[in-house]
């Protein structure tokens, strides 16, 4: 301990202390400020583009994702359309079907129909000709063989009750 | 064939540096090795040879000094001369300041020549300028070699220490403020910033940010890079062949202590002083025992870092020229060549390590001033 | 220097030693259990230690 009070140097204590003070403001005012904010520009800009770099990431990520989402919608979209299509033309047939199978049944009704018309026409035609037929038959009847009346009267009945046609 | 470049590059690349490395130790050899003690003390002015020499030159050269010496030889006629160039004296008298160059004592370290100096009488004895008391011719001894009929004066000299430390500061200043510059430019340094700049983020980074935090760093970072640039620049300064020992000076490091000491207590929020004078948490009691010893720790705190520095750095410079000087001391059993290979080889070793110590004495200042500043602005959360 | 003081200078370099190699040795484990650690752990050893060292100087100069 004395050696080192007598090592003691107070002359180049003070001079040390006052340099010190005076170096630590000067570096501050004109050294450390300077750099410390340089740095801190520096790292803040790193971190920003950093940053950013990370955003751009995110964001292509999101728009291919997006893109892909477009897209499976498309697709779909398409499959919908396709399968309405599909359905619309099966209906389309069936209906188409249906409708053709109600107009035959139709056409081939009125065509019965109109042949039964036809046909009940032809028959009393067919009756009233026959009728009239029978009427000169008779009457050649009549007047060939008037003598035989009764006879001749019993056949003529024969001969309606043959004829009568449906 | 590239591959080979390379390596050769490589290779030239060490080589270069082990160069380096010889070349500086063996010139702090010389420089300190073949330099005779300057201290002109009685018995004549010689070559050192004796153990009892080279103890005396050595601890001669841990302390301060009033001029700049290089070397000594003598010449042709026998006379021993000095190579060196002296200092500005300036000391603070009985009669106000007195300035003188250091070359009027005549590399007289023994307090026998006095200066006359506007009737004020001078001395200087063991590096350390007495005045006379009025009447007094010559300087009397006591038996503890204090002088007794003359007193110390206040000694603001540019000494040896002063000058390397005042070359110190240039070269930071110099270097930070181009590095400063540097920034208006470009945002990548070019040169010899390139160094610095790592060693600032690493101040920054390693020793500011984890100690005082985040959110106050920004305060006490000056004073920390500060301390720690000159703290490492003068260490290193002390290992070249020039022989300045800045950090080695117990005002110096006093100093550094002090300002660490001033900036704790001056920035110390009223957390730290309630855990100094009545510790929370603990009994009552309790709480009067540890003020006093807390009390005191704020003072061993700074008085280890200024110890701690001076002692190291001292004992550094004592370790390298000593065995320096094993190349004399050992010169009759080994042989000169065996000598000086012994002690080059083991300096180099010693001087490899002072170059780490160099670093380390500086980080672990800053390191703990920004320990304490941090322990000292921290807010506790009530416990 | 008397015979006392180098005596005190030498226990408190013993009772340094055994201090630093605790430091040194404690911290070399605990680097090699959890070597993630290391800056940490060094940095905290470069503490602990520079404070015992300056416990010892101060010792030393203290009783020289």
């Amino acid at each position: 301990m004395d050696q080192l009070l007598n090592d003691f140097s107070p002359g180049l204590f003070i001079i040390q202390s006052v340099l010190m003070l005076v170096v630590i403001f000067l570096m501050i005012k004109f050294a450390w400020k300077p750099i410390i904010s340089a740095l801190d520009e520096r790292e803040e800009g790193i971190k920003n583009a950093l940053e950013s770099a990370e955003k751009a990431k995110l964001e292509m990520e999101s728009i291919s994702s997006s893109n892909e989402k477009l897209f499976n919608q498309a697709r779909e979209e398409r499959d919908t359309l396709l399968k309405e299509a599909r359905e619309i033309k099966a209906k389309i047939i069936a209906e188409a079907e249906a409708n053709a199978e109600a107009e035959a049944a139709k056409i081939i009704a009125s065509a019965k129909e109109a042949i039964e018309a036809e046909k009940k026409e032809a028959l009393a035609e067919l009756k009233s000709e026959v009728a009239q037929l029978s009427i000169s038959v008779a009457e050649k009847l009549l007047k060939e063989e008037l003598s035989d009346a009764k006879k001749d009267a019993s056949f003529v009945n024969g001969l309606l009750g043959e004829v009568n046609l449906k | 064939m590239k591959e080979t470049t390379h390596m050769n590059l490589r290779k030239s690349g060490r080589n270069k540096l082990l160069g380096l490395i010889s070349l500086f130790v063996f010139c702090s050899a010389f420089a300190s090795g073949t330099a005779p003690k300057s201290d002109g003390d009685s018995e004549g002015h010689g070559a050192i040879t004796s153990e009892s020499e080279i103890s005396e030159y050595i601890l001669h050269h841990i302390k301060d000094a009033h001029d700049f010496h290089l070397f000594s030889y003598d010449d042709s006629e026998g006379h021993r001369r000095h190579v060196g160039f002296p200092l500005p004296v300036i000391v603070h008298t009985s009669k106000g300041i007195k300035t003188f160059m250091s070359s009027k004592f005549h590399h007289d370290d023994s307090g026998h020549h006095v200066v006359e100096k506007d009737g004020v009488a001078l001395v200087k004895y063991h590096e350390k300028i007495y005045e006379l008391d009025q009447g007094a011719h010559r300087v009397e001894f006591d038996e503890a070699h204090h002088p007794t009929n003359a007193h110390a004066v206040l000694d603001l000299s540019v000494t040896k220490s002063v000058f390397g430390m005042l070359l110190v500061f240039t070269l930071l200043i110099f270097w930070f403020r181009r590095h400063a510059l540097q920034y208006r430019k470009n945002s990548i340094p070019k040169g010899f910033s390139r160094i610095l700049e790592p060693l600032v983020i690493y101040v920054r980074d390693e020793i500011a940010k984890p100690n005082i935090g985040e959110k106050q760093y920004r305060k006490f970072i000056g004073f920390l890079m500060t301390v720690f640039f000159f703290i490492w620049t003068s260490n290193l300064l002390g290992l070249m062949p020039f022989g300045f020992n800045i950090t080695g000076q117990i005002a110096v490091t006093f100093s550094l202590a002090l300002f660490t000491y001033s900036i704790t207590h001056f920035s110390a929020k009223k957390d730290y002083w309630k855990h100094i004078f009545w510790m929370p948490g603990v009994p009552i009691p309790m709480k009067i025992i540890l003020a006093p010893i807390e009390l005191l720790g704020t003072l061993t705190k700074p008085f280890a870092l200024m110890v701690r520095l001076f002692a190291n750095i001292s004992a550094g410079h004592i370790v390298v020229m000593s065995i320096i000087a094993i190349g004399i001391t050992l010169r009759n059993t080994m042989g000169v060549i065996g000598a000086s290979a012994l002690s080059f080889a083991l300096s180099l070793f010693i001087t490899t390590i002072e170059l780490l110590v160099a670093f380390l004495q500086a980080y672990i200042f800053t390191m703990l001033s920004a320990l304490f500043i941090g322990m000292a602005v921290e807010e506790h959360e009530h416990h | 220097m008397t015979i006392p003081n180098l005596v005190g200078a030498g226990l408190i370099v013993i009772g340094a030693g055994i201090g630093l190699g605790q430091i040194g040795g404690k911290a070399m484990e605990g680097i090699a259990r959890n070597p993630e650690a290391t800056s940490k752990i060094q940095t905290n050893m470069i503490i602990i230690a520079a404070l015992l060292e300056g416990l010892a100087f101060a010792a030393i100069f203290l009783g020289k």
